[in-house]
């Protein structure tokens, strides 16, 4: 039995330590928002919030994570978060939607710690999550949108 | 432009345009005509799609969309979504008609009523997403069901109020008579189903649209993606659902001799490990337990009818042919030959284009479930969804009918769902019937498993050889294809005519410019590497060769590439018209910037004009970065005008990654690629700027998903040889680069 606390909740869970944290999360805790796309460390669509700092958990091992607080998108909450998501919607970012819980996740940490990221610093954040559908051109506006209104 | 509009549009059974990609029409047409599916309706309840999800007191209005007690209007979309907005724009055509309040629109996959869903570009025989065809075919059909649906809680209304349904007027969702009575539909819903669907019914003038060509309208479901609520088939979880990922065979045609599991039955959570038809399935209690539980399987293949050959060996192939006769001829305008002979100057070029994956982020899958009553369910992105029911029913062994399949929205697809042989949604329900039923199983590609299991863009060599005369002038031109057929020895085997699979030569032997002689061959090689159309199909590479190609040419005769084009063009030609609009948005008439190279290129898919013109810079290590593209779009009549927008910003940096850094490739056979990390998609920092400029225009919609896709390649290409000085022709660019 593992303790996973996950959105503020203990679940308690039978998984083996080498067990990846997002099939952890999909598979035995049940929370859907966190995507799988490649297992590698290599798409983002898996990123959560690991004691606030965004891990892609296809590479983060249900042995590893202790005591540490797990943050998925359904959990994801406060007004950077909930700026982010909306501007998502003003500009109808997503198409099919499938890389965009890890885009926010990654979105929500950058502008938590830098409020005001430049195009260079947007890349810096934003490379290690794939979008197939090319929505990178939104996901830019979008940060910048989030960024103005977060500053007003 | 109104009366225009009136007639292209605006009469019920009217004969809707012609694609290009109505050449699917042809096997299987026979004269079905375009039926509007309201006769049929009222009396086909949504239940025959056996997924009506949204609420078990939504009534049915049409087959097309059902309204419940409360007044939720929910459409049920015959077009699958994959990220493309399909829902999207379907919703605003029947919102439009019925008036409705956008706010509350909802929409479900439908499948099960070919007669009602049948793809008109298809012929209508059978219900499928493709070749860009989702809003021209819906245009007619989901307007007429929504005004049809109007018109039914109108005279509801009427009957109960006591009044003249021409004194009710509709409005966000709530009927209105003079009187000051008001109600929504919920309130009539329930009687308006019961009343007989007018024959006829009068669509909106395009002067009374609220929503269709809307700037401001949003997509119904982006809240939904940006807060991980979104659905897709790798969320479906049944009670006692299995997972199972596949061991394909490791080379294509490989066939299974014997394999031993006996090490993964001992694997924690590993519940079983059976054979099918297409490789070995590990069946566990979760995803994880099945990736370890696999790696635990030894298989043995028999390997002698699989494909051995690697890229060095089918590039050098190709080549070959190449530069020998076609075996076919798909175009053929003059004498080429004797064009090329009296020419003053006679150029060649050799392209090569790499087999490509359509890699969506979510990795193939399908859910099986057999109920006790006989019934089989396929929870999955059912791009073609009558074909895959009646491979599940053979498979089965029950009757179409006794298949219910859940259309699922999809993390992409980029046409890699619509497969002829099933392929994962088979395997699911392979996989269920070999553990006798008695779970349901969700099959799970891992991305290795998508990436080299199959399905890619097929490889290609272009020859092209072009012929200019003593002033100048391009009199011969010949473009000779080679590379696997898309649609031959597949059901649309029937659609490749005189040895000429279309996909091949799309954008090849349509060329809009006045090139007096010319000819396009085709040679089919014979490969058994599997392959698929992938977003914009033949354009991927046609445009490509060609645009280049005749940017090569310009710069041989000291043209500007847009005025040599337009000087082969109709002045008033959409071409003509869309290259114009491009130059003037991206003042390609003044100097760029110090630094900035630019290319352009244009052209047409599906219907659908595209111009791009690219700005690349250099950086220190000379090295390329797309900054800047300007594109012009002629799509016909735009439905949602952001949406349009949002496929051209999409489809450039799809179009992009691919010509940048793309390439699946095999040594003896077998793939290389595994993962992201070798197969190499866009990332943001490679992410241009896009401006996409839209032209006005009356006639018919056209497409959208694919047509941004061609342009970006040779734009870029035509830019980074002015940059450079280098020619790219061979893909992807790392290669020509750094040759
Ligand atoms: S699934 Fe974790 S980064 Fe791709
Ligand atoms: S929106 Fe489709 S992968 Fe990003």
């Amino acid at each position: 039995m593992v303790t996973l606390t996950i959105n503020g909740t203990a679940h308690e869970i039978e998984a083996e330590a080498d067990m990846p944290l997002l099939w952890a999360i999909r598979d035995l805790v049940g929370l859907t928002g966190t995507k799988f796309g490649c297992g590698m460390a290599q798409c983002g669509a898996c990123t959560v919030h690991l004691d606030g700092s965004p891990v892609r958990s296809c590479q983060t091992f249900v042995g590893d994570i202790g005591e540490s607080r797990i943050t998925t998108i359904e959990g994801l909450s406060g007004k950077v978060a909930e700026t982010v998501q909306t501007v998502w919607a003003d500009l109808d970012v997503p198409q099919c939607g499938y890389c965009q819980s890890g885009q926010i996740m990654s979105v929500t940490d950058l502008l938590t710690n830098n409020p005001k990221p430049t195009d260079d610093d947007i890349d810096a954040a934003m490379t290690g999550n794939l979008c197939r559908c090319a929505t990178y051109h939104r996901i830019r506006a979008g940060i910048h949108e989030a960024s103005k209104r977060l500053e007003a | 432009m109104i009366p225009k509009l009136m007639q292209s549009l605006h009469l019920p059974g009217q004969k809707i345009q012609a694609s290009r990609r109505q050449f699917l029409l042809g096997a299987l047409a026979a004269g079905s005509g375009v039926a509007i599916g309201y006769h049929v309706l009222a009396a086909t309840p949504a239940a025959a799609s056996g997924t009506a999800g949204s609420g078990a007191d939504a009534l049915a209005f049409t087959p097309y969309l059902t309204i419940d007690a409360d007044g939720k209007v929910t459409v049920l979309s015959s077009q699958f979504e994959m990220g493309q907005g399909s829902y999207n724009g379907l919703a605003t055509l029947v919102a439009e008609e019925l008036d409705a309040d956008w706010s509350t629109i909802e929409v479900l996959g439908v499948a099960g009523n070919v007669k009602a869903y049948g793809n008109i570009a298809f012929g209508g025989t059978l219900q499928g997403t493709g070749g860009s065809t989702s809003m021209f075919t819906s245009f007619e059909r989901y307007r007429t069901a929504g005004a049809t649906a109007r018109a039914m809680l109108v005279a509801a209304a009427a009957s109960d109020w006591g009044v003249s349904a021409s004194d009710i007027t509709v409005e966000n969702g709530v009927l209105s008579h003079v009187s000051g009575k008001s109600g929504g539909f919920g309130t009539f819903a329930a009687k308006a189903a019961t009343l007989p669907a007018p024959a006829e019914v009068t669509l909106k003038a395009p002067a009374d649209w609220k929503l269709i060509g809307n700037e401001k309208l949003k997509r119904f479901d982006s809240a939904r993606k940006a807060n991980g609520t979104e659905q897709y088939t790798i969320d479906v979880k049944l009670p006692g659902m299995l997972t199972a990922v596949m061991i394909h065979p490791p080379l294509f045609g490989a066939t299974l001799k014997s394999f031993d599991a006996t090490a993964a039955r001992s694997v924690k959570g590993v519940v079983d490990v059976v054979e099918t038809p297409r490789g070995v399935a590990v069946v566990a209690e979760t995803m994880w337990a099945a990736i370890k539980g696999r790696e635990a399987v030894t298989a043995v293949w028999d390997e002698s009818a699989a494909e051995k050959r690697g890229t060095p060996e089918l590039m050098a192939m190709y080549k070959d042919i190449a530069g020998k006769a076609p075996a076919a001829i798909a175009r053929k305008d003059g004498d080429a030959d004797a064009g090329f002979a009296s020419s003053a100057r006679v150029m060649e070029a050799t392209f090569e284009f790499p087999y490509l994956s359509h890699a969506a982020i979510e990795p193939l899958n399908a859910v099986a479930r057999k109920n006790d009553d006989g019934t089989l369910e396929i929870w999955g992105g059912h791009q073609f969804p009558d074909v895959y029911q009646m491979l599940a029913s053979q498979i089965a062994g029950v009757t179409p009918d006794k298949v219910q399949l859940h259309v699922m929205k999809t993390g992409g697809s980029f046409g890699r769902r619509a497969v002829f042989d099933g392929d994962v949604v088979v395997e699911s329900v392979y996989v269920a019937k070999a553990i006798g039923y008695r779970a349901p199983v969700k099959v799970q590609w891992t991305r290795e498993d998508d990436m080299r299991a199959g399905r890619y863009r097929p490889a290609y060599v272009h020859q092209m050889k072009a012929g200019i005369d003593a002033d100048g002038q391009l009199v011969a031109w010949s473009d000779h294809v080679v590379g696997q057929s898309i649609m031959g020895k597949t059901m649309f085997d029937g659609m490749v005519k005189n040895g000429v699979d279309p996909t091949s030569v799309e954008g090849a032997n349509n060329l809009p410019y006045a090139i007096p002689n010319q000819t396009i061959g085709l040679t089919t090689t014979e490969v058994g590497v599997p392959v698929l159309w992938w977003r914009s199909v033949g354009s991927t590479h046609t445009a490509f060769a060609a645009e280049v190609f005749l940017d090569e040419i310009a710069e041989a005769t000291g043209k500007d590439p847009i005025a040599f084009r337009l000087s082969m063009l109709e002045p008033d030609s959409r071409h003509a018209v869309i290259l114009k609009m491009v130059a003037e948005k991206a003042e390609w008439e003044k100097p760029v910037a110090a630094g900035r190279f630019r290319g352009v290129s244009v052209a047409e898919s599906f219907g659908t004009v595209v111009a791009q013109i690219a700005e690349v810079s250099l950086n220190d290590s000379g090295g390329i970065k797309v900054e800047r593209v300007v594109a012009a779009v002629d799509c016909g009549l735009v439905i949602n005008p952001d949406q349009v927008r949002a496929q051209v910003e999409g489809g450039i940096g799809f179009g992009l990654g691919a010509i940048l850094a793309e390439e699946i490739t095999l040594s003896g056979g077998t793939v290389d690629q595994a993962n992201f990390d070798m197969y190499t998609p866009l990332r943001i920092d490679a992410m241009p700027s896009v401006e996409v400029h839209i032209l006005a225009s009356a006639n018919p919609p056209s497409g959208i998903g694919e047509p941004g896709v061609p342009p970006i390649g040779p734009a870029v290409a035509n830019a980074i040889y002015k940059a450079l000085g280098k020619r790219i022709r061979v893909m992807p660019f790392a290669k020509s680069l750094s040759a």
